[in-house]
């Protein structure tokens, strides 16, 4: 008796709001909202047209194609994974929805959204299969088929552009019209962040990515199917890249062989940014988003303070490095945390 | 019972054996194979130019692909290679120009931007202990970001011609060029570090566990950290090399050359994690992209399907093995069970 009173009182509040409250500022996606508001304050001060409607509505849609792209690549790196051939997949449905539209000129809108996310799908599960059969890092396959993914494009698509002209104008609509101010493209990204972000937070199979990601031998200890679980993340990911294809298609003015080229390193580091870390395990595709979302306003806020433009990216990897560096600082801290709270019950 | 029947049946292979069929030695088959092949059935390819040609475009991802295997065979990974290249592309452009200072000079101070790029790099991974991937996507995206910052969007390209040529220069009439010894030296460099010396050997100890490395007393931290600062400088000695053959320094030189070296290297057969390959195997992994690249445009295959061969070979290079050493698994077990089901059947009355 006396020793349950001698206990420090810390226990007590397990699942109190208070705990919540202590949670939500202590979560990896806090410092990066935070960057991204103080980064938007900070522009606008110096350059108050940042905000006007015109140039959040640019933002919107310059962040709409990564966040999507972020939210797939988030799925696959919490599972210890990695996919580098996104890109090259996206730039495979872009083209894909180009010559859709150019030898279907009536196709229902719907099904090329559909058509799209399935080829994407399609990709990604190749991705997927070779990643749990051979049991090799996906870092290297997803090389590979970057490649190759890119090598069949541009055999595809030879020197012949597609562009935003060729298609039907409601489909160019999509990235010109507005709900409640915000574009109907970004809307489907929004949508897909909640989804996806939900799924991960609330579903059985979406927490099993977590555990393969932070322990996989435990992971199939415990019972959870790793290969299909992985394979399942891959061909998520390829999915949501193929959607992200077809609103590229929609969003930019010409798709061709050298579409979203170079794309996937940005993606990848927008997940870092977002607190997704490398090695997996940890991290929300809410984070990820909001990294994504940073990552690209940096771009204009640069533009609109008039700072050189060639600082730009150098911006861009210090950005990265310094998320890097808090996400270490928070895990090392959490680590003893829970060292020093473990001792106590012991 | 298994464990004192398994040393009679399955004679470990012996070394001379092993090596002959390793991985690396396989892929020296397959590049000879080709070289044999092409200089058969295209047309042109037997010829001194073919030398020529083929050495100076494989020259920096072979330059590179050596202290990659070191990173790589340690456990770690090095992405930021081609954007040090290109930052010291830029800054050898600029001092160039604005300096005023000997070329040499130049050259020597725009190498040191390698040493810097890679004493951070190696700075944040061993004394920080971050995660190199992570790290070293952020240095690409700085380091090609100074680059811009210090060049701009600008090229210089007054370098002395004497360079250019001396550059492109070929050994006599064998179509070597005359940099190739440079790169020959290098190569043995990092060879006789990998295989030799205590240090190498310790790499592929650090590679496979990081643990028992620690425990067998090799400095996990100081290694890597040191195998950071050579891609650095090897990344640099690139961005030289290129500029004085472009003729140009620009921001945007060796641009997406890290994953072309990590594919040729991983194709070598080291493996990516960690604690296996050889330099002979990189070389060889190396030169058999750059041969085939080579020999297919030669043939006037379209360039696009030379993307796909290139992917392909990587994918086929790292799956091959799994699909073998499953067989291999297969055929052992099956072995085994044969024997055991004789040992039984011809019966032990005293067991």
């Amino acid at each position: 008796m006396s020793i349950d009173t001698a206990r420090p009182p810390v226990h007590t509040d397990h699942g109190g709001p208070l705990h919540a409250v202590r949670g939500f500022f202590r979560s990896r996606e806090i410092p990066v909202a935070g960057a991204l508001i103080a980064l938007v304050i900070i522009t606008t001060v110096i350059n108050p047209r940042f905000l006007s409607p015109q140039s959040v509505k640019d933002l919107m849609l310059n962040a709409t194609i990564v966040i999507i792209l972020a939210v797939g690549q988030a799925l696959v790196i919490i599972t210890e994974n990695v996919d580098l051939s996104i890109g090259s997949i996206l730039g495979l449905v872009a083209f894909g929805t180009g010559t859709l539209f150019n030898a279907w000129p009536g196709v229902p809108i719907p099904l090329v959204f559909l058509g799209g996310m399935l080829f994407g799908a399609v990709l990604g599960a190749i991705n997927g299969f070779l990643v749990t059969a051979a049991k090799v890092p996906a870092l290297v396959i997803t090389l590979g088929t970057m490649y190759i993914f890119r090598g069949i494009l541009t055999s595809w698509a030879g020197s012949k552009q597609y562009f935003s002209g060729d298609n039907p104008k409601a489909f160019g609509n999509l990235s010109v019209d507005v709900f409640l101010g915000i574009p109907i493209i970004t809307i489907v990204a929004i949508v897909v962040v909640i989804a996806v972000g939900i799924f991960m937070h609330s579903v059985r199979a979406g927490r099993d990515l977590y555990a393969i990601g932070s322990d996989r031998d435990a992971a199939r200890l415990f019972g959870i199917a790793v290969g299909p679980r992985v394979l399942a993340a891959f061909v998520a990911s390829g999915a949501l890249t193929g959607l992200a294809g077809v609103l590229y298609t929609s969003r930019y003015n010409s798709v061709g062989a050298l579409t979203g080229s170079g794309l996937e390193l940005d993606v990848v580091a927008a997940v870092v940014v977002g607190g997704v870390a490398i090695s997996g395990g940890t991290g929300t595709v809410f984070g990820a988003a909001i990294g994504a979302v940073l990552l690209s306003t940096i771009t204009s806020s640069l533009t609109a303070t008039r700072v050189d433009k060639f600082w730009q990216q150098a911006f861009v990897g210090m950005l990265i490095l310094a998320a890097i560096i808090v996400d270490r600082a928070v895990s090392v801290r959490n680590a003893r945390k829970l060292r020093v709270s473990e001792s106590r019950d012991v | 019972m298994s464990e004192t029947l398994s040393p009679n049946i399955v004679k470990a292979r012996s070394g001379l054996a092993k090596r002959l069929t390793g991985s690396d030695a396989i892929i020296i088959y397959i590049l000879v194979a080709v070289i044999i092949v092409s200089m058969i059935s295209v047309r042109f390819f037997a010829s001194t130019l073919t030398v020529g040609f083929l050495s100076i475009q494989v020259i920096p991802i072979l330059l590179i692909a050596m202290p990659m295997a070191l990173v790589i065979i340690s456990g770690e990974i090095d992405l930021s290679v081609a954007s040090i290249a290109g930052l010291t592309s830029a800054v050898m452009g600029v001092l160039w120009r604005d300096s005023g200072w000997d070329i040499g000079i130049v050259i020597l101070v725009s190498v040191l931007v390698g040493v810097v790029c890679g004493v951070f790099n190696g700075f944040l991974i061993t004394t920080l202990g971050l995660p190199s991937l992570a790290v070293t996507i952020g240095t690409l995206a700085l380091y090609r970001g100074l680059a811009l910052v210090v060049i701009g969007d600008q090229k210089v390209a007054n370098f002395p011609k004497e360079l250019n040529t001396f550059v492109l220069s070929k050994i006599g009439t064998t179509g070597i060029p005359v940099v190739m010894i440079f790169v020959v030296i290098i190569i043995a460099f990092f060879a006789v570090l990998l295989h030799f010396t205590p240090f190498g050997r310790g790499l592929y100890a650090l590679g496979f566990s990081k643990e028992a490395a620690t425990f067998v007393g090799i400095r996990v931290g100081q290694a890597k950290f040191w195998l950071f600062v050579g891609t650095g400088v090897v990344s640099s000695i690139v961005g030289v090399f290129l500029t004085l053959r472009l003729a140009s320094a620009g921001p945007d030189n060796g641009t997406g050359m890290e994953l072309s070296v990590i594919a040729a290297v991983l194709l070598g057969g080291v493996s990516i994690f960690g604690g296996k390959g050889s330099i002979p195997g990189v070389v060889g992994g190396v030169l058999l992209i750059g041969v085939l690249t080579y020999s297919l445009r030669l043939a006037k295959v379209p360039e696009t399907a030379l993307i796909i061969v290139t992917g392909s070979l990587l994918v086929l290079s790292v799956v091959a093995p799994s699909i073998v050493s499953w067989a291999r698994e297969r055929l052992r077990l099956a072995r085994v069970h044969r024997v055991v089901q004789q040992t039984s059947s011809s019966g032990s009355p005293h067991a």
